[in-house]
């Protein structure tokens, strides 16, 4: 017990002096004048909306991926006391006083600043040499891509440091493996591993890449865990259990749990809205949770409802008609039924109410009692201003010729009899007697004579439509398509006998009575598929560029400029860093090629431990690097260079592998070696060069006057802005 | 499964032809014997060999009926399980599915006398060829050059103009040309019975999946029509067959019938995507296969690197030169037969079109200079570029000014011509005789003039109507009066100022000169407003991209010299690269409508939707593309049972679990044959979740034949594995029974289902007075 009394408190302490200087250097280096430009720079524009968002807790969609990265970009804005007041508009624009820019910046930033330690530890644990590892943390701290990618509010240093985490801790977890598994340990770094791939995927869907590389090569060395045959079967399947908890589920919930926050965290409806079905807006305050809540859940024979189709493209909109008809002949010369048209319209309008009715009795309210509308009843449905009904003929609509028209009906008194039935069927039913209910229920109405399905066509009519989209009756039904589904948004129990009176009701607004909540699986569903699926229009842009110029760097991105002095920003890597790791990964391939062949005949030029360790180098480095970056050829979005720098940071990792590797075994003798040195030493110091050279534009100052512009466009396409005096 | 398995054996019984494993009565004796409580006992009659089976803990027992001492039999060559051996057992069968394949493709094949479906594509394009019409089509040549060389043979004279499905045949011979896709596709059955019999080595598996060919509905519909897909999937399953024999002639490398089954190989991979770029996946099965295979050379250490250097040679003869001569020469065949003009030719480049007869560019001769006054077309550079067009239609309310539209076309139209002004001056003297001519040269600025409308061309500050940040490029002025906008500064590409400008050959670029943009055209179709043709644009990025080239192809100057254009005619290898970026493009160009209801990859294996090949109504004749859902479930079910049995498998060898002989080979024909045909299954099925176009049910065949293949080889391998953990007599009953109980449940699910390709008449299956009332399993089947 008291055994420290006899003998004193020994604490030694292994401080690895390396590491702690790389760590305060690339403090430094990403971190000095941080605060500086005081302008909007680049996508910051684009981030920094989204923070804003955040901090006025206002619900959005972004589909460039999930919340976790513009989370913590507005965590560092909470930090800061932000207050979401800036209008982001204009790259360029000053901010304000109340934007703290520092705080705002200083999460990429210190997360660009760790990457250096990482590239150092990961490297050791590669098996690799001091000499190396300190080699690949200097080449990460002085590459002015990075630097500049982490000094201002965007996600990419994010990424790769939650990358770079996941690789080494899953290192460590390995080397665990060998002497200690199931230690604390081993479950630390096990889970960290996994932790970190959904940090990774939390902020950008490329985190994907890397979590498949490192499923894979936790699936391969599973593999070898199987073979063991010195392990019990029950341990092995302990091992692959505990795998399969900590890199499949627990990064599944800690994803499920980012969006959780998410939605948590944004309660207020805002201007992405419309893009989600009414019951999930009907969930945040204000917007349509305003107008919906409290009313009647259960539509009754008498309802007057307002129907929005579910799949609402090109746009959401209600199902419509107005006084107009159909012209008697189309432009192309085809007949029509003349009958008054129903459309689809994108805005809230009177003549979007329509009545609930009941084909066996007259009147238009709902009685006492009401009585419940269900899966497989038949009604009609009335137009409330005009108290039409609708109804389809076997007449060609007026753009889908080989569907029917749908229209209200008229009677012209000829052989044209109404055909107004129409049978409910609730497809998100649980069961055949389930009641219709508001927002809640996705329906198709099937016309009972001819069993055409009402659709939105996504074609917009001409002039005599008002360019309002086109509902037609689609006689083949295909499957269910969701833009046949209708959901009743707007609901209430009519009262009113007579027209003119029940034109007043329709006018005046919907009255409540009960809300309803989404559940959270419900809502990250629909929001994960929306983010999934909506597609902004792809747009040119000037600083696009193809996955081929960025190994060669043949693109920049300009970030910022100076209005007045001509300081600017530029997205530009170290060239000499981008050679090398280019030649490294030429000489990484064909190397291993070479061994491979040779290995296969029977011939080692290398020890076997020295392979291994070449092929699981290899493996992570060249691996990380084509999953990050071949995937790009198959996308079809616009590109910018900055989507390389993940696939960059594992090719300059590389680099000192095969560097000691040729150390190691190509140069048997000395003389060689010493040589070698020497190139290395000069090589380093070009390098450094570089990066000082190029450091006005990655940190924006001090500003360079033209000639001096002029001789740092090293490549004829980079795009350097200099100005006309 | 094999992992529950405790034991395996096999009943020898010599006598019987039965495709079981002859083996020996002898044991193979179990290296660990841990007795355990549970463990289950033989029970085996005397004249089989007990013997004990892997188990997935490790644990093992057995009980030897014989003395242990008795020596180790060496494991059966794969040889013994062969019923090659007996020749009748192995023809006959093959001749028996055959005859029967035969039958069910050709049994009604006239019927409906109508155009069906895609035979109004198909049966068109055979009917070019007759004509020898260019046409211009998003696949190879092959398949339509067979069809139509099926339709000249069998005297089809290329009259009918196969408008629309549902066009009555009346007098002109169809036959010909259905037969012969119905010939192919007969031929998919005897294949796949042969692939399997040389995988499996068992009659049984070979039996099964040909019969689940024969039966299957889909295949038969698919095989009936003037289709490409029963031409693809001949070559298809040729190229495996013969990769199957080849693999399996690997123990006499360089023999004749080694080269025979290699070249073979080669010819039919170069058929398979001469037919549809599909055939790409077939490729690449083999390229896989023959990745593998080299691989195992290399790691054989008895072989000398000059005989390895042979075998990659001939691999690279026969796979690799060989598919790519005939591949070409097939352009060739192409080429040559359409030699006349006809509705494809605006797909191509001006140069391209100087090649066919009754185009207006063949052996056609025009003024080699641009000279002020000139009529001229301007067609884009980009591959499948239109027409610098414009009509009498306004951009509408909304899209930018409500200014006279101009658009890309891809026809030939008098809406296409424009006449090079001046800028700065509008009189008519060019056309005067008396004034000189003047060139325009390269700088100059210049004004473009739609002759129809006499509007000038013209770009403003105003967004364009598809892509963003373009501007609108619109018609502007009257009678070619307009505005500082309307001027363009004309150059070509590499060339110096001051130099004139080439009909054809000069890649010209408009910059407009009030905003610096560039006229291109974006290749987005416009809707309905814009006649569904292409959008043009000013685009304001700079970059070199064919997009934003034109040159001039028509050129009327009275007043100039004209000069022949035969110089232009471009080269075979120039022809043969542009067809292909225009079929890519094609190819591509095939997107989804929104709101359109389209099939989906997911829907395939499970049969959720099929094709409406002939008749709608109640009185039609119809004929519904469906696969018979029995098989294409068991299909389903079978792969799932597959990956099972073959993780169980792998996972016990890799746990060091002994096995006996029997199991060994079992899991070997499992994995290896198994995987092949997995890894084809794979191949010609994922690829299509990342495809953009519009997706068709058809698609999923070539991917169905090797399912059904492997249906063959794991229910046979899994009635095997069963049977021999029983009794021998009781396992040789398993063994049959379980066999004939597949079998007949597949025909009489063909019983069933048979009216959806032969044709039904009457009610449709909703009403249940129709004969296929009750049939209508799933509600979004629609017969």
């Amino acid at each position: 017990m008291l055994g420290f009394l006899k003998q004193p408190v020994v604490v030694t302490a292994e401080i690895n002096v390396n590491l702690v200087a790389l760590t305060v250097m690339g403090l430094v280096n990403r971190l000095w004048a941080l605060s500086y430009p005081r302008a909007v720079v680049f996508d910051e524009v684009y981030y920094g909306q989204f923070v804003s968002l955040y901090m006025k807790r206002i619900f959005f969609v972004d589909d460039s991926g999930p919340p976790f990265g513009h989370m913590l970009l507005a965590f560092g804005g909470y930090l800061g006391g932000f207050d979401g007041n800036f209008l982001w508009n204009r790259i360029g624009a000053e901010y304000n006083m109340n934007v703290p820019i520092w705080s705002l910046r200083l999460l990429p930033a210190l997360t660009g600043a760790l990457c250096v330690p990482l590239a150092y530890q990961i490297l050791v644990e590669l098996h690799f040499s001091h000499c190396a590892a300190l080699g690949a943390a200097l080449l990460i701290l002085f590459e002015n891509s990075l630097i500049t990618q982490s000094r201002l509010m965007l996600l990419e240093s994010v990424l790769i440091f939650f990358i770079l985490l996941a690789i080494l801790s899953y290192l460590k977890f390995y080397n665990l493996q060998k002497c200690s598994p199931f230690t604390a340990g081993w479950w630390f770094w096990l889970l960290l591993t996994g932790v970190a791939c959904s940090c990774a995927v939390g902020v950008k869907y490329m985190g994907l890449f890397t979590y498949m590389l490192l499923l894979a090569i936790a699936g391969v060395h599973s593999w070898h865990l199987i073979g063991d045959q010195t392990l019990s079967n029950v341990s092995v399947l302990c091992h692959l259990l505990a795998r399969g908890l900590a890199l499949v589920v627990v990064p599944v919930a800690m994803y499920l749990s980012f969006f959780y926050v998410h939605l948590t965290l944004l309660y207020r409806s805002g201007p992405h809205d419309q893009i989600m079905t009414s019951a999930f807006q009907a969930s945040l305050e204000g917007g349509l949770a305003r107008i919906t809540q409290g009313q009647p859940l259960e539509v009754a024979y008498g309802s007057q409802i307002t129907l929005r189709n579910v799949l609402g493209k090109p746009m959401p909109c209600w199902l419509h008609s107005h006084k107009s008809t159909y012209p008697i002949r189309y432009e192309n010369g085809r007949g029509s039924s003349h009958q008054q048209q129903v459309t689809c319209y994108p805005f809230k309008d009177v003549n979007n109410w329509w009545i609930v009715k009941d084909p066996g009795r007259q009147q238009l309210v709902v009685s006492n009692p009401p009585r419940p509308v269900r899966h497989g009843h038949i009604v009609q449905l009335v137009h409330g201003i005009t108290t039409r009904y609708l109804n389809t003929h076997d007449v060609a609509a007026p753009l889908s010729p080989h569907s029917q028209e749908i229209s209200c009906y008229i009677d012209y008194n000829i052989s044209m009899p109404a055909q107004n039935l129409w049978r409910v069927e609730i497809v998100n039913r649980e069961s055949d007697t389930d009641v219709w209910k508001t927002i809640l229920s996705e329906v198709r109405f099937v016309h009972v004579n001819t069993s055409a399905v009402l659709k939105l066509s996504g074609a917009s009519l001409p002039e005599w439509g008002y360019r309002q989209l086109e509902i037609i009756g689609e006689k083949l039904s295909k499957g269910y398509h969701q833009s046949i589904l209708w959901n009743v948004e707007e609901h209430r129990y009519g009262k009113s006998q007579e027209q003119k009176e029940r034109e007043v009701e329709l006018h005046s607004p919907t009255q409540a009575d009960i809300s309803k909540n989404l559940s959270f699986v419900a809502r990250f569903t629909e929001l994960q598929w929306k983010i999934l699926t909506l597609k902004n229009e792809d747009t040119e842009h000037k600083y696009s560029s193809s996955p081929l110029d960025w190994i060669t760097m043949d693109t920049n991105i300009a970030y910022w400029f100076h209005p007045l002095s001509g300081a600017q920003i530029h997205l530009i890597g170290n060239v000499l860093t981008w050679a090398s790791a280019n030649v490294a990964t030429l000489v990484y391939v064909c190397l291993f090629l070479w061994y491979l062949l040779r290995r296969r005949r029977k011939i080692c030029d290398i020890p076997e431990d020295a392979w291994r360790l070449w092929v699981s180098a290899g493996g992570l480095c060249v691996g990380g690097w084509a999953v990050n970056y071949l995937p790009f050829f198959m996308m079809e979005k616009t590109l910018f260079l900055y989507h390389y720098l993940p696939a960059l940071t594992f090719q300059i990792l590389l680099i000192p592998v095969v560097l000691q590797h040729l150390t190691d075994h190509l140069c048997r003798s000395q003389l060689p070696k010493n040589a070698f040195s020497a190139l290395m030493v000069a090589w380093f110091s070009s390098i450094y060069l570089v990066y000082r050279t190029f450091s006005p534009l990655t940190y924006g100052e001090p500003t360079l006057s033209a000639a001096e512009l002029r001789a740092l466009r090293w490549k004829d396409s980079w795009d350097i802005l200099i100005r006309k005096h | 499964m094999p992992c529950e398995g405790t034991r395996l054996r096999f009943p020898p019984c010599p006598t019987a032809r039965t495709p079981f494993p002859l083996v020996p009565c002898a044991v193979v004796p179990g290296r660990r014997r841990l007795p355990r409580v549970g463990a289950r006992m033989t029970l085996a009659a005397g004249c089989c060999q007990a013997e004990s089976g892997p188990r997935c803990g490790g644990l093992r027992q057995r009980r030897p009926r014989r003395p242990a001492s008795e020596p180790s039999r060496p494991s059966p060559l794969p040889r013994a399980w062969a019923p090659l051996e007996a020749p009748v057992g192995v023809w006959a069968p093959l001749a028996f599915v055959t005859l029967l394949s035969f039958a069910s493709r050709f049994y009604r094949l006239s019927e409906p006398p109508h155009v069906c479906w895609d035979e109004t594509h198909f049966g068109k394009m055979g009917s070019y060829y007759i004509n020898r019409t260019f046409f211009f089509d998003v696949h190879p040549p092959l398949g339509k050059m067979l069809i139509g060389l099926a339709g000249y043979l069998s005297g089809y004279n290329g009259t009918f103009p196969f408008q629309k499905p549902g066009d009555r045949y009346e007098h002109h011979n169809y036959i010909g040309m259905r037969g012969f896709c119905a010939f192919l596709g007969s031929c998919l059955v005897p294949f796949a019975y042969l692939t399997v019999l040389e995988l499996s080595k068992s009659l049984s598996a070979a039996l099964l999946a040909a019969s689940i060919l024969i039966f299957d509905t889909g295949c038969i519909t698919l095989s009936q029509y003037i289709l490409l897909d029963p031409i693809l999937m001949f070559f298809l399953m040729g190229a495996v067959l013969s990769m199957v024999k080849y693999n399996s002639c690997a123990d006499r490398p360089f023999s004749a019938s080694w080269w025979f089954w290699l070249s073979l190989t080669g010819i039919n991979l170069a058929g398979a995507i001469g037919v549809k770029f599909v055939g790409l996946f077939v490729v690449l099965l083999v390229g896989l296969n023959t990745v593998y295979d080299l691989w195992e050379l290399l790691g054989d250490i008895s072989l000398s690197l000059v005989t390895l250097g042979k075998h990659l040679l001939a691999r690279v003869f026969c796979l690799i030169l060989l598919p790519l001569a005939l591949y070409t020469a097939q352009f060739a065949v192409h080429f040559a037969v359409l030699n006349k003009s006809g509705p494809g030719d605006g797909f191509f480049s001006s140069a391209f079109q100087s090649r066919l007869i009754g185009n207006n560019l063949h052996n056609v001769s025009v003024p080699e200079h641009l000279a002020y006054g000139s009529v001229i077309t301007m067609k884009n550079l980009r591959m499948a570029g239109g027409y610098l067009h414009s009509h009498w239609h306004l951009y509408p309310e909304g899209v930018g000014a409500r200014q006279q539209q101009v658009t890309a076309y891809l026809h030939k139209d008098l809406n296409n011509l424009w006449v090079i002004k001046k800028h700065d001056s509008n009189t008519a003297d060019h056309l005067d005789p008396s004034c000189s001519v003047e060139f325009v040269r390269h700088g100059d600025v210049i004004r473009l003039e739609h002759k129809e409308t006499s509007r000038n061309l013209h770009s403003h500050q105003h967004e364009a109507p598809m892509t963003r940040k373009h501007l609108q490029v619109t018609g502007y002025g009257i009678n070619g009066t307009g505005d500082a906008n309307d001027f363009w500064r004309i150059e070509v590409v590499g060339r110096k100022a001051g130099k004139r400008i080439k009909v054809l050959r000069s890649q010209i670029r408009l910059t407009h000169l009030a905003t610096g943009c560039i006229l291109g055209s974006s290749g987005k179709t416009l809707p309905k407003w814009g006649w569904e043709q292409v959008e043009v644009t000013c685009t304001p990025y700079v970059k070199e991209t064919p997009n934003a080239l034109w040159n001039v192809e028509d050129h009327i100057n009275p007043k100039l010299p004209n000069i022949s254009l035969d110089v232009l005619k471009p080269s075979f290898p120039e022809i043969l690269l542009e067809s292909h970026m225009v079929m890519i493009r094609g190819n591509s160009g095939l997107k989804p409508k929104e709101n359109e209801v389209t099939s989906k990859p997911w829907h395939w294996p499970v049969n959720y939707q099929g094709l409406r090949f002939s008749g709608v109504n109640e009185t039609d004749y119809r004929v519904y593309l469906l696969g018979n859902p029995v098989v294409w479930w068991l299909n389903l079910v079978t792969i799932g049972l597959y990956l099972l049995m073959a993780t169980c498998a792998i996972v016990a060898m890799k746990r060091g679990v002994q096995l006996t002989a029997e199991f060994k080979e079992l899991s070997e024909v499992l994995l290896h044959s198994g995987g092949k045909i997995m890894l084809g299954w794979l191949l010609h099925y994922l690829p299509f979740f990342m495809m953009g176009r519009v997706l068709y049910f058809h698609h999923y065949f070539p991917a169905m034949l090797f399912s059904s293949m492997l249906t063959g080889i794991t229910w046979d391998t899994l009635l095997k594995f069963c049977a021999g953990r029983l009794s021998c007599s009781m396992g040789r009953r398993v063994y049959t029974y379980g066999t004939l109980a597949l079998m007949l449940l597949i025909v009489y699910s063909f019983y069933l289902f048979h009216p959806l390709s032969y044709g039904m008449v009457g009610p449709m299956a909703s009403d249940p007075n129709s004969p296929m009332a009750g049939l209508r399993w799933l509600e979004s089947w629609e017969f």
